[in-house]
């Protein structure tokens, strides 16, 4: 099975107030429970269940994930620049594994 | 006597036979509602006030894969203390759950906006539902034609 990897795309420099976009994305199979493999056997249900993302300590967006969202879940958002400081991304996964990045980003 | 007997049957008959025919109302209720579990999940949330409006929700209006199917969605709202949209919600009523993801925002994000890839079986609705703030709901739905469904099986 290929590793579990996040990636994340958000912008270096950012002037003040300006609405800029997080793009986020982690391979991650996402099984439903309902697929099966070679041999007719039923996959396992395991999934990201949640992500969240913090700027300097505190949540700003979360998102609860269900197995109706895709293999290799990307997710993307808006986020207001005001100051200077760090993402903190994290991905919940169903055997209760984490999957953190972060991400520094600077306003001027 | 036969009629005597008539009379006594049909007047306790009386009485099954209006509950039954209540029970069978109420539990035909829950079968027409059953298969959209969507919009059941949606009156459950909102306990029942929601108001349908045009919210922005951007799916293909036909999938090829219905294993990626791109979703994203932009609801106007200024974002800040007093006036912000708490949590979304996308729920699909042709998979075998209904819920697709539940999102929360918060007023750092100055947008009330998201993208994310999601899996149809068939060709189904998408609804989105959007809690305030101040407790109010709004929700919309679009319909999305898949070529080939994406729930494995």
């Amino acid at each position: 099975m290929s590793k579990i990897k996040p990636r994340g795309k958000v912008p270096k420099k950012a002037s003040v107030d300006e609405i800029i976009e997080i793009k986020t994305l982690i391979r991650h199979p996402m099984h439903s429970g309902r697929m099966k493999d070679k041999n007719g056997k039923n996959i396992p249900k395991r999934i990201i269940n949640k992500f969240l993302v913090k700027f300097n300590g505190k949540q700003v967006f979360g998102m609860d994930l269900e197995p109706s969202i895709s293999t290799n879940p990307y997710i993307a958002f808006p986020f207001k620049a005001k100051e200077t400081g760090t993402f903190d991304f994290e991905w919940t996964d169903d055997n209760g594994e984490k999957y953190s990045m972060s991400r520094k980003m600077t306003v001027s | 006597m036969k009629r005597q007997k008539m009379i006594t049957i049909s007047r306790r008959n009386a009485i099954y036979l209006m509950s039954g025919v209540a029970t069978t109302v109420l539990f035909s209720k829950y079968a027409i509602a059953k298969p959209n579990l969507a919009l059941q999940k949606i009156k459950e949330i909102s306990r029942n006030s929601v108001e349908e409006i045009d919210l922005f929700l951007d799916v293909p209006e036909i999938a090829e894969n219905g294993n990626q199917v791109k979703v994203s969605f932009d609801i106007e709202s200024p974002m800040t203390e007093d006036d912000f949209v708490k949590t979304v919600y996308l729920f699909a009523d042709g998979n075998p759950a209904p819920n697709v993801a539940k999102f929360s925002f918060s007023t750092d994000m100055g947008a009330c906006a998201a993208t994310t890839r999601m899996r149809l079986s068939k060709t189904q609705n998408v609804y989105l539902l959007a809690e305030y703030n101040n407790g109010k709901f709004a929700m919309t739905k679009s319909k999305v034609k898949v070529t080939i469904g994406g729930c494995g099986g």
